[in-house]
């Protein structure tokens, strides 16, 4: 029987990997009987989306520091050292 | 043509300077890192634009080559590491011991966060979740970001940074119970 520390581990590593037929029974039985491992499969699946769609945005969404016209020129003057024409 | 979809080099600053720079500050939550790494990207893409096929947009060939720049920062930071801190975040030290009890029993008992669809329409959902990224011993949190954020195989990274994938699977596990606990305590528990 699984204890809900080895039901997290599978969850967690369902993400990276396809698990055994034996692991994923084992972590199915589990989960119909306990209600926080299935929170933690939400709440994991959830942080992965959200991040996802953090990188998908390439519009940025960091808050705060800006990309401010100082940095634009130390960029456009390193850069132009290497344009060529 | 393609030169066309690109764009004149002298344009891509302006045109996608803002985005390449937050992309690149929210993967190295460094200023100055983040500007090398548009610069570099710049740099390279002004080298590599023969190269550009025009199947992609210019902003997410620019993206694709500002991500390798930034695999590359952190590889190398990654090299930088000592054993001791390499240490910490393999075993992971403080942060999954004490989250299970003897019998392997929850001792945080995940609550109740709702509706996800709910969740993920909230911004402050998103600023949470940054701010409890941030509460990951650093090289953990931006490992779990090159997996999730940049959607980085889980091979490449394993040989990027020469780990095992038994090595990587317990980092990013150890990543993600830190991350939902924090959220947790932070304001989704008290919010459902």
């Amino acid at each position: 029987m699984l204890t809900c520390k080895d039901a997290s581990r599978l969850i967690s590593e369902r993400h990276e990997r396809p698990l055994s037929f034996r692991e994923r029974w084992g972590l199915r039985l589990h989960l119909m009987m306990c209600l926080y491992c299935r929170r933690f499969e939400r709440q994991v699946a959830l942080i992965s989306r959200a991040l996802r769609r953090l990188g998908r945005q390439t519009e940025g969404v960091m808050e705060g520091s800006e990309f401010t016209p100082e940095a634009r020129e130390r960029i456009r003057k390193a850069v132009a050292n290497h344009y060529d024409h | 043509m393609t030169e066309h979809l690109l764009g004149a080099p002298d344009t891509w600053l302006d045109e996608h300077g803002a985005a390449l720079y937050k992309y690149a500050l929210l993967h190295s939550r460094d200023e100055h890192k983040a500007e090398e790494a548009v610069q570099e990207t710049l740099v390279a893409a002004l080298q590599a634009r023969e190269r550009y096929a025009g199947e992609a947009s210019a902003r997410t060939w620019l993206v694709g080559i500002l991500k390798h720049k930034l695999m590359d920062m952190f590889r190398y930071e990654a090299r930088m590491t000592t054993l001791d801190d390499r240490g910490e975040i393999e075993e992971g030290i403080g942060l999954d011991d004490g989250l299970f009890d003897a019998h392997g029993h929850w001792k945080d008992k995940p609550s109740d966060w709702g509706n996800p669809e709910e969740m993920l329409e909230r911004g402050e959902f998103m600023t949470i979740l940054q701010h409890c990224l941030e509460t990951l011993p650093n090289r953990l949190s931006r490992l779990f970001m090159l997996r999730e954020v940049m959607e980085e195989e889980t091979e490449n990274i394993c040989k990027e940074l020469a780990i095992t994938p038994t090595n990587l699977w317990t980092m990013l596990h150890r990543a993600r119970l830190g991350l939902r606990r924090c959220l947790d305590r932070n304001w989704v528990g008290q919010a459902a």
